[in-house]
């Protein structure tokens, strides 16, 4: 708690400075609303943003949990094959650097509107950290621990079972940190196209000028990425509690 | 001593990108010896170790284990190359959970085994630690205690000692001793220090390099019973003085 009251002071300040800019007409309402607006429509459209916030966070937990089970076993296959990683991994490397914004047009018209659209862009999104990074912390086992292994004729699965995957643990839980941020960033622009959820409440408001709309599903957004990071940073304490996985040099 | 051979190195080479650095390696190890193969860094020692383990393959020649050291060996690395997630338990355990050779010991057995060595090791009160907890000198007693385990007929042992303080190298010295004489095994123990070599071995192989060439291979007329007297006695330091003269040569 003591770590978080800097954060929570500047917090208080800025929300206080920006509520007498605002009010004094020093900057105009239409382009940032007042801290107190935006609470105030946060109270009155309850029910749409609380509707619209559980509707983002599952399309995104679909999202992240198929980037995690997919991207977990993309990754451990390349690990196996040297040949597949060679010829696959340049194509994965491309598409990841799409925008995300000019694919997801094209997801509608593979999968309508609504929620597969969704999850696809948050999928699309966030694979490719898990990908990489589970992929580089498989790898990064040490050469002596290796030697390890091959002295008592360890199997290629008890190899990547019990030396590989609690070596990568650290580059695993780096990547999903990113992943998680990026699962929420393509689902928005997925509802942004598909419709549903935070994305299209904030599209609806762009076309109203409702500038306090925007920064309330703003504001729980946040509060949706904060959940996920705490909820990570739980986890791998209570892994961390149990088995001392090593820090990896990240 | 046994004079069965455990280990037969003949005409044995092995190269890196074209570079030899073991060159028609000739070289006999009895069933129960205690041989240290010593040299400057680079000379090929640690290499030597990897090729009768099975982590090289030779460019040329043969490796030839007997039937109870093949396939049943331990190796002691430079570092104690213990799993940091595991406890002294587990990784004193590990093998057992790896090899296909020793799948069919019973969990109880396993226990015991692990327990035992540890006991052997001092350790039986450390079994619960992970490795961040230990000692440097108490991780490498760890990994002997891996390596010793599965009760192996050979122990390859790459500069287990190197990286420890020198009481505490001399305290493993004695213990490394002591078990050898318990479990009758075959150690070929590699090292850049000729005292180390002369304190634990009955037979001393110098290698020189580049091609890894035996230029001495010595036996040891000392007393099987070895402890910290012996590094000050006369026979001892003229051991080390001919070895030494060797290694100049």
């Amino acid at each position: 708690m003591k770590r978080l009251t800097p954060a929570f002071i500047f917090f208080v300040f800025v929300t206080a400075i920006l509520q007498v800019l605002i009010k004094q007409d020093v900057i105009h309402e239409t382009l940032i609303p007042a801290p107190s607006s935006v609470w105030n429509t946060l109270l009155e459209m309850k029910i749409d943003y609380v509707t619209s916030f559980l509707q983002t966070l599952k399309n995104t937990l679909y999202g992240l949990g198929l980037s995690i089970l997919i991207g977990s076993l993309i990754a451990i296959v390349f690990s196996l094959s040297d040949l597949l990683k060679k010829a696959i991994l340049p194509f994965a490397v491309f598409f990841q650097t799409v925008p995300i914004i000019a694919v997801a047009p094209l997801l509608v018209i593979y999968f309508g509107f609504g929620a597969p659209t969704v999850i696809a862009s948050s999928f699309i999104v966030s694979i490719f950290p898990i990908i990489a990074n589970t992929l580089m912390g498989l790898e990064s086992a040490s050469s002596a621990q290796k030697d390890l292994f091959r002295v008592y004729h360890g199997s290629a699965l008890k190899t990547l079972w019990k030396l590989q995957l609690p070596v990568a643990y650290p580059y695993i839980y780096s990547g999903l940190k990113v992943s998680a941020g990026l699962s929420i960033i393509g689902a928005i622009a997925g509802e942004f196209v598909a419709g549903g959820g935070l994305g299209a409440m904030i599209d609806a408001a762009r076309t109203q000028q409702r500038v306090d709309i925007v920064f309330g599903a703003l504001i729980l957004l946040s509060v949706m990425g904060l959940l996920f990071m705490g909820t990570l940073n739980l986890v791998h304490r209570l892994i961390n509690l149990r088995r001392p996985f090593p820090a990896g040099e990240l | 001593m046994s004079e069965v051979s455990s280990i037969r190195l003949e005409n044995l080479k092995k190269s890196f990108h074209q570079r030899e650095v073991i060159q028609n390696l000739n070289l006999e190890i009895q069933q129960g010896s205690f041989v240290s193969l010593v040299g400057p860094s680079g000379c090929g020692k640690s290499t030597v170790l990897r090729l009768i383990a099975g982590l090289e393959s030779p460019t040329g020649g043969l490796v030839e284990l007997d039937e109870e050291s093949a396939g049943h060996f331990g190796f002691v690395f430079q570092d104690a190359n213990l799993l940091p997630w595991k406890t002294v338990y587990e990784n004193v355990a590990l093998p057992f959970e790896l090899s296909p050779a020793l799948k069919e010991i019973s969990q109880d057995e396993i226990k015991d085994r692990v327990l035992k060595i540890l006991t052997q090791v001092k350790l039986q009160d450390s079994q619960h630690l992970f490795p961040h907890q230990l000692s440097g000198g108490m991780k490498m007693r760890v990994s002997l205690a891996r390596a010793l385990a599965p009760k192996p007929r050979l122990l390859l042992m790459d500069e287990p000692f190197a990286a420890l303080d020198e009481i505490t190298r001399y305290e493993m010295q004695i213990q490394l001793r002591d078990l050898w004489q318990q479990e009758k095994l075959t150690v070929i123990f590699v090292t850049h220090s000729l005292l180390e070599a002369t304190f634990l071995s009955e037979r001393v192989v110098l290698l020189k390099g580049p091609g890894g060439r035996v230029t001495l291979d010595r036996k040891l007329d000392l007393p099987i019973k070895r402890d910290d007297s012996l590094r000050t006695s006369e026979s001892f330091n003229k051991i080390i003085q001919e070895i030494s003269a060797g290694l100049k040569a």
